[in-house]
């Protein structure tokens, strides 16, 4: 049992009255559902936003921040709303070096976002694996299995990435690797527990008595059935590997310093805070800030919606 | 009593010797162990000596055998950085981290108790709102930027707390403890609180669900139909019975705090090991990194130990309350 | 009846403000209750009892509401009284016991611990003297060693030994009344009878007034003085036990009676009584058993007045059976 399982108690959610749909598809009453909280259609629009900037970010930025061409020694730490040299607009300032603010919040978005959804899709794979090969073994297998998962989880995910980072050292790949690591216990336990409930149905022992292979009855009748809890946990688990990914980046060990995330520009902008210069740690924060609190609330509504319907 | 004990106990050796297996054979699968022992600038004949030293040129079993040794010892080698003892260092350096560490546990519990104890009883009041805004806001939040955004604000915009370090300390028994002085309790506030906020978000959902399924029982009702005063009702007949699985949770997230101190430290410099840690992964002083990972695995092994004693015996009454949920 | 009532309600209203609608939980109820008396609360749930149980007490919490009527204990008007007021009443001259005796008792207090507060809370007793009284009072419902008893937990009681603990803390300021929801549907039927007699000889024996709220008749039967018949909340009919037994005038009572098997032949099928009970949130503007009742025609479209069936007894029905009408048909229609 780890820790933080009381903050997983699923809220219940009011049941909707019916909105006269004409075709009621299950995507039609997904939507329907999920729009019932103003807030939850907030927060999935600005997350549609960011990753349209995240995606677009070259041809949107007002300037390459990494093109040495563009940017000017001579801007550096210029606050909001000033002009460069040539008349160009710093809407949020510059940093240290002179590269505009807003550009470097656009590319650094780019950064954390592929590294956080990157290392969550490989743990999401990873953890599915080991979690459906636990369930589906059952016995010692399973037993094992679960006890490394359970010991994975007693520990702090910043601790176990830490670590790893520092036997591998810096870089894109080994902070994937890391945040991996951290993370599969997650996506394990969540798809053993719905698969062990599934596993128990009729329809999979009826399948087996039909002689369906191993393989047929894991990927055509359990899979699709962890598939609503893997979104909420991916979700939610996502928000935290950005987090995560900002924490280990400002601490120095994470992402080096060619590929600036935004917890890169943040511990670059810490530097500068103190003498007063509060933009260029502040902007990206706040970036960050958005980017993770509308995660977290797509992935609560998410729960919301689908839950009940697990739990037919 | 005693069998379960001497279980749990034989467990936790084992625990500590499986991550010890995984710390030794993982830094062997990652590259040359001898680069553990010997620092950047030593020239090949002197690595090859150290090499010899340290027995690396024998099979692996032996290797092994001879780091768990050392390791039961207490020698997990010498800094590169330091020149002294890496064990020594990380001991060194403990107090500050651990008096962090216990004045975020204390924020938790004073500020997290009586708020979520409040939006459990009103929970439709703007106040409870609030609270539990706060609370969801207080999980999302990495803990490094609000670290920077409490500099910003009390330390930089209004000035009224120091940023940096420990302060002024008092020597007890040969332990440095900064809370015993004015300027040490300054020092203290920052860091403590920032390492304190995702605990009294933690707090305050434990403290609000367990209080909203309280006051629906049976027994809430019947102390009302006792006559007995609301304070009477919440102070005792409420608090006792949310406090045991509050202060059960918060002991098994001891161990975090202490793993989240690395954090914390490192934003408002505090000189506890976890700042150390951070400048042994940057400067590569592999063997205060091994150090730091033995002594955190464990505490936490330690602590989830004390925990499930302390639960067990409280665990008649527990699983009368659990039924009674 | 010469004896001045303890305690009078007469047109009490509770109603439940929820989203859906106002639920008119307890809806005009009036009933009186001597000293020394036992009277029978019977509905099945639903019916408004345990919320009439609740208005007695003052603990009916939001968004339910007593929204009229009035309820005098020992000529004191209770409806309208503050908070504090409340507070001092309860346990002191008003006390109830709940149904289970498993949830009543709080899990990590000792027992001595829930039994004086209870006096401390009403009287500025030491502590010593308050023990003594705890004692006296565990003693006094038939638990064996009260002194070990006192310091033990409730988990290290037996059903039946907490339910009795429970009693003796209901009993400890000694009350005018008290409110029993259905205190012993969750226990044995030996233990629930060992209570019952208990209970009937305490009320014999100190001139206790007690209102018991059950489903079951045959509790009712054995134990009360007077009964009153709850549906959809509003009292259907009240008068002696035995009178109500054996010859009931409603028709919903009849059909309660006739659904308790062991007034049944073998062989034969228990009656039931068809349809279900109306939603409080939607109740038909006239009798509410219409819906329900073999006898409801166009008349019942308007609600009867609760109208004296003889000086003992009253019955709220345009078509009454008579008094002296077998309880039991056999077989419904």
């Amino acid at each position: 049992m780890s820790a933080s399982d009381p903050l997983d108690t699923p809220t219940v959610t009011e049941t909707t009255a019916a909105l006269p749909a004409k075709v009621d598809t299950p995507l039609r009453r997904f939507l329907s559902d999920y729009a019932d909280s103003p807030l939850a259609v907030v927060a999935a629009a600005v997350l549609f936003l960011i990753i349209l900037i995240a995606i677009f970010a070259p041809w949107i930025s007002p300037q390459d921040p990494y093109d040495l061409a563009t940017v000017s020694i001579f801007d550096a730490r210029m606050p909001p709303g000033s002009y460069a040299m040539d008349g160009t607009p710093f809407l949020l300032g510059t940093d240290g070096a002179g590269r505009d603010l807003l550009s470097a919040i656009f590319y650094g978005l780019r950064i954390s976002l592929s590294v956080g959804v990157a290392s969550g899709i490989i743990a999401i794979i990873v953890g599915m694996s080991v979690g459906l090969a636990a369930a589906y073994a059952g016995g010692r297998t399973e037993n094992l299995i679960m006890r490394v998962v359970d010991l994975q989880l007693s520990l702090p995910a910043v601790l176990i990435a830490l670590i790893l980072l520092a036997i591998l050292g810096k870089g894109v790949d080994k902070i994937i690797i890391a945040l991996v690591v951290a993370q599969w216990a997650y996506y394990a336990r969540t798809v053993r527990a719905s698969a062990l409930v599934e596993r128990r149905r009729e329809y999979v022992e009826a399948a087996a008595c039909l002689g369906l292979g191993h393989a047929r009855i894991i990927f055509r009748h359990i899979l699709p059935n962890c598939i609503a809890p893997l979104i909420v946990v991916g979700t939610v688990q996502t928000a935290h590997a950005i987090a995560l990914e900002a924490t280990l980046s400002f601490l120095g060990v994470g992402l080096p310093p060619t590929e600036p995330s935004l917890g890169l520009l943040i511990a670059n902008g810490f530097d500068y805070m103190l003498s007063g210069k509060y933009w260029i740690a502040v902007f990206p924060g706040v970036a960050l800030l958005i980017t993770i609190v509308s995660i977290n609330m797509v992935g609560d509504q998410l729960r919301d919606v689908l839950n009940p319907r697990l739990q037919k | 009593m005693s069998v379960f004990i001497l279980r749990r106990l034989l467990q936790s050796a084992l625990v500590m010797v499986a991550m010890a297996i995984i710390v030794f054979f993982g830094i062997h699968m990652v590259g040359d162990p001898v680069y553990m022992f010997v620092s950047p600038d030593m020239d090949q004949a002197d690595i090859e000596q150290v090499t010899r030293a340290l027995g690396l040129d024998r099979p692996i079993w032996e290797q092994f055998w001879a780091f768990m040794t050392s390791a039961i010892q207490g020698d997990l080698g010498q800094s590169f950085v330091f020149g002294e003892s890496a064990l020594g260092l990380i001991l060194q350096r403990m107090p500050a981290t651990l008096e962090l560490a216990f004045a975020a546990l204390f924020l938790a519990i004073v500020f997290g108790i009586p708020l979520g104890l409040y939006a459990g009883l009103y929970p439709d009041s703007k106040t409870s709102k609030t609270i539990m805004a706060g609370s969801i806001l207080g999980f999302s939040l990495p803990t490094f930027w609000v670290g920077i955004m409490m500099i910003m604000v009390f330390a930089v915009v209004l000035g009224w707390l120091p940023s940096t370090g420990r302060g002024e300390t008092v020597d007890v028994f040969g332990v440095e403890l900064s809370f015993l002085t004015l300027d040490g309790l300054q020092h203290l506030a920052l860091p403590a609180l920032n390492l304190a906020l995702l605990k009294i978000s933690l707090v305050i959902r434990l403290t609000r669900a367990g209080t909203r399924e309280a006051m629906l029982q049976d027994y809430i009702k019947f102390a009302r139909a006792k006559g007995l005063s609301r304070n009477r009702i919440v102070g005792v007949h409420l608090l006792k019975n949310i406090l045991i699985p509050v202060v059960t949770v918060l002991g098994l997230e001891f161990g975090s705090l202490v793993a989240f101190s690395v954090v914390t430290e490192t934003i408002f410099a505090w000189p506890g090991m976890g700042k150390l840690l951070i400048e042994s992964i940057q400067q590569l002083d592999r063997p205060v990194i091994v150090a730091y990972l033995m002594m955190i695995v464990f505490l936490f092994v330690v602590i989830n130990l004390l925990v499930d004693i302390v639960y067990s015996l409280l665990d008649p009454r527990v699983r009368l309350a659990d039924r009674g949920n | 009846m010469s004896k001045s009532p303890v305690l009078e309600v007469n047109d009490l209203k509770t109603h439940f403000f929820t989203k859906a609608g106002v639920a008119r939980a307890v809806d005009g109820v009036s009933f009186s209750l001597a000293r020394g008396e036992v009277l029978g609360l019977v509905g099945e749930s639903g019916s408004g009892k345990t919320v009439t149980g609740f208005s007695l007490m003052g603990l009916v919490d939001a968004p339910g509401k007593v929204v009229g009527g009035s309820i005098r204990l020992a000529g004191e008007e209770l409806v309208g009284k503050s908070e504090h007021d409340w507070r001092s009443l309860r346990g002191r001259k008003i006390a109830m016991i709940f149904q289970d005796p498993m949830m009543t008792l709080n899990p990590v207090l000792r027992v001595d611990t829930q039994m004086i507060e209870a006096i401390r809370a009403h009287e500025h007793v030491s502590e010593e003297a308050a023990r003594e009284r705890a004692r006296a009072a565990l003693a006094r419902v038939g638990i064996p060693s009260p002194d070990e008893r006192l310091v033990a937990y409730p988990h290290q009681f037996s059903g039946g030994m907490r339910q009795r603990v429970a009693i003796a803390i209901a009993l400890l300021n000694e009350p005018e009344v008290i409110v029993a929801d259905e205190p012993t549907t969750a226990l044995d039927v030996t233990i629930q009878a060992q209570i019952l007699y208990e209970v009937q000889k305490l009320c014999a024996e100190t001139g206790l007034a007690m209102i018991w709220i059950t489903h079951d008749l045959a509790v009712v039967g054995g134990l009360a003085d007077r009964v009153a018949v709850m549906y959809a909340g509003r009292i259907v009919e009240e008068g002696p036990v035995g009178e109500v037994l054996d010859g009931p005038l409603h028709p919903y009572t009849r059909g309660l009676i006739g659904s308790v098997p062991s007034h049944n032949q073998r062989g034969k099928r228990l009656t039931q009584i068809p349809g279900m009970a109306p939603s409080l949130l939607a109740l038909p503007p006239g009798c509410s058993f219409a819906a329900r009742c073999p006898r409801a025609d166009a008349a019942c479209t308007e609600m009867p007045e609760l109208v004296s069936a003889s000086d003992r007894r009253a019955v709220r029905c345009h078509h009454p059976h008579r008094p002296d009408e077998p309880a039991y048909e056999g077989g419904s229609a």
